[in-house]
């Protein structure tokens, strides 16, 4: 059973030029993206800067409308509603059931309202009394671990970690089927992402969470997700249970991104190898499959079939036409 | 220590005792609180900490670059230590001819975003050529040649055209290779890296550190490499600082220090990196709070309050022994009293 179903999500953007802003091109940064979370799964939507995992988050929040596809979401068992074509009226009912942890823990908290007013801004505006209110936001700061003192201060006064921790408890306020979070620990210090994360694996467990995971550090992501789904120039290139997709990659832009990051241990220098060429332009994509100029193991016919996304493994799914024959490096 | 090897190269820079201090409302906080430490031709120094722990102060500091209302209370940064021709940067005139000579000439400086160094309004030919004619005698036409070689050797595909190239023009990675190629033009002897990587996508990021390797090698220039992830200190780093709160708390060879760690901080750290092999929902290491703020320096060792083994009325009035310059070890009690046991 599950909370959400995207399928076939695809996002255009105009490209516009010249003194009429005629539309000269569009940017496909999100084409023909499917995937499925559970109730109480967490899915990572990782890639690099422009392989348009944040577009899919945006469509999702519908903050952007998608260009084709169904977004059907269950709020709560057996109602499902497809969002996609759904209008900002429509869709005011379904907002309270979708939150958001964003990225800077500066920038998405208001200086000048008081912790518990942020915390308890979208419980008031749900038309929650204020007795209520002010027990569920001393719950929610128990929940993400601030002290009840915390109620009546300002975000300045609180370190990166502890607004963080503030987003987290907004975000929950309102008993959400589905946390979309874009890069929630990236801006953080180590010793802080570690306590953030763990927080997160703690929610999950309690609180039976569904995630979207956006993020580009797999590192981070092998600790918080249950499967993970890789993008690469606006398409899902392979998606698998987590441990499975680490250690054994089916597509080699998986191969080449675990190759990519940096371990930390000096006796494993030798692990770390970098693919050729640069991320492709998504207005202006490779023929046959996007990642077929800096693929090591590309044939003639990569150059001109868009491979699509098959069942490999069990749950295991890879968009590469060699994914059945080729023995890839993971780092199990 | 036996296991330390013997650093037998030569001292490119050595810093002594560097305090800086910033004033905040007419009251000093202490940024770097006594940092010493020495850069070696050939080798890479890696200095790593979280944000705040002065190793981009340390840098800004050596290049005199800090800025009011910072500024360097004591100490020394010594150029070409022990050769007649030694010179103290942290006695010049920031703005001296002097010390221009040494910021882009003989120390090379590599930012995280290379818009830093970079303008929008030239090309990024006319602006390296222009930084290598400003420290060395060369027409243009042969600095234009020898730039077009510059960007060849750091990995920029056509160079003949991308050196008419503006830099908005230019992606992301190929953007730092030019800010590579800026910090190299002057042919400089010591290049200090902040953080040159973190803006960049993880296979753009393993690109360039791979190209920063080879330049270093082949050019055996002493690179001081700055950056908060102990995943490029173990892959970059010939010797590693550690700081904390202002301070280098643990001085070790790579291989010593993620074998061994032997400053509470360190080991805590490396506990808390994610790790690519962690067993679904696995916890991490944490270190409880935060870095406190410089201002609130607590006495004693300023890791004292967030670490798992405080010594009461030690830790949390005395300061723990300085690790000797040029030496290695940990500024802490427990690692002296292993040290002398």
């Amino acid at each position: 059973m599950s909370v959400l179903e995207v399928e076939g999500l695809s996002k255009e953007f105009p490209i516009r030029s010249g003194l009429l802003q005629r539309e000269t091109g569009r940017v496909r940064a999100v084409q023909d993206v499917s995937f499925v979370i559970g109730r109480g799964e967490t899915l990572a939507l990782v890639g690099e800067s422009g392989c348009g995992k944040t577009t899919v988050s945006r469509c999702i929040l519908r903050a952007l409308p998608p260009t084709k596809g169904a977004i059907r979401f269950s709020p709560e068992e057996g109602k499902t509603i497809d969002m996609a074509p759904l209008s900002r009226r429509a869709l005011r009912p379904l907002r309270r059931h979708i939150q958001m942890i964003f990225q800077d823990p500066y920038a998405s908290l208001n200086p000048r309202m008081m912790v518990g007013d942020i915390i308890a801004e979208p419980l008031l505006v749900n038309g929650m009394p204020a007795a209520q209110r002010t027990k569920r936001v001393r719950e929610l700061l128990d929940l993400v671990g601030l002290p009840g003192v915390a109620r009546t201060r300002f975000p300045h006064a609180f370190s990166g970690g502890q607004r963080q921790r503030i987003g987290i408890a907004r975000a929950l306020a309102l008993d959400p089927s589905l946390i979309v979070a874009d890069e929630p620990v990236s801006a953080l210090d180590v010793s802080v992402q570690a306590q953030i994360i763990n927080l997160l694996l703690d929610l999950q467990d309690r609180l039976r969470l569904s995630m979207l995971f956006v993020a580009h550090d797999l590192g981070v992501v092998r600790h918080v997700s249950d499967r993970v789904a890789v993008m690469y120039v606006g398409r899902i290139v392979e998606t698998a249970p987590t441990t499975a997709l680490y250690a054994r990659p089916l597509h080699p832009y998986t191969e080449a991104l675990l190759a990519a990051v940096p371990k930390a241990d000096p006796a494993l220098r030798d692990q770390v190898s970098a693919p050729r060429g640069e991320i492709a332009d998504p207005s202006n994509p490779p023929p046959g499959c996007a990642f077929h100029p800096r693929c090591p193991y590309a044939q003639d016919r990569c150059r001109v079939e868009l491979p699509v996304l098959r069942e490999i493994a069990p749950a295991h799914w890879s968009a590469c036409h060699r994914s059945a024959e080729l023995s890839l490096r993971g780092v199990a | 220590m036996a296991d330390e090897p013997v650093n037998t190269a030569r001292h490119a820079l050595s810093v002594r005792d560097l305090v800086v201090d910033f004033d905040q409302d007419n009251r000093p906080v202490r940024a770097l609180d006594g940092v010493s430490l020495d850069l070696h031709a050939g080798r890479v120094l890696g200095v790593v900490g979280e944000s705040g722990c002065g190793k981009s102060v340390t840098a800004r500091a050596i290049l005199r670059l800090i800025d009011r209302p910072g500024r360097i209370v004591s100490g020394r940064v010594l150029l070409d230590p022990g050769s007649p021709e030694q010179q103290d940067l942290a006695g010049l005139d920031p703005e001296s001819r002097a010390m221009r000579a040494v910021r882009g000439g003989r120390i090379g400086l590599i930012f995280q975003e290379p818009m830093t160094a970079l303008s929008v309004h030239y090309t990024v030919g006319n602006q390296i050529i222009e930084a290598m004619r400003a420290h060395s005698d060369i027409s243009k036409a042969a600095a234009r040649e020898r730039v077009i070689a510059l960007l060849h050797e750091v990995g920029i595909p056509r160079p003949e055209r991308r050196i008419d190239a503006y830099p908005f023009q230019l992606s992301g990675g190929l953007r730092q290779r030019v800010g590579i190629a800026l910090a190299l033009a002057a042919d400089p002897q010591i290049v200090i890296a902040d953080e040159p990587t973190t803006a960049l996508d993880v296979t753009t990021q393993a690109q360039i550190l791979a190209l920063l390797r080879r330049l270093q090698r082949t050019k055996g220039v002493a690179l001081m490499l700055i950056t908060h992830d102990m995943g490029v200190i173990a892959q970059m780093a010939d010797d590693v600082a550690v700081m904390y709160l202002g301070r280098i708390v643990e001085f070790a060879s790579v291989a010593q220090l993620f074998a061994a760690p032997r400053h509470p901080y360190t080991r805590a750290l490396l506990r808390s990196v994610p790790n690519l092999r962690a067993a679904p929902r696995e916890r991490l290491a944490t270190i409880g709070g935060a870095v406190p703020h410089p201002g609130a320096r607590p006495v004693g060792c300023p890791f004292h309050p967030r670490c798992p083994e405080v010594i009461d009325g030690r830790c949390t009035t005395q300061a723990p022994p300085e690790i000797q310059p040029g030496g290695s070890g940990a500024s802490c009690f427990h690692a002296t009293a292993e040290a002398s046991a």
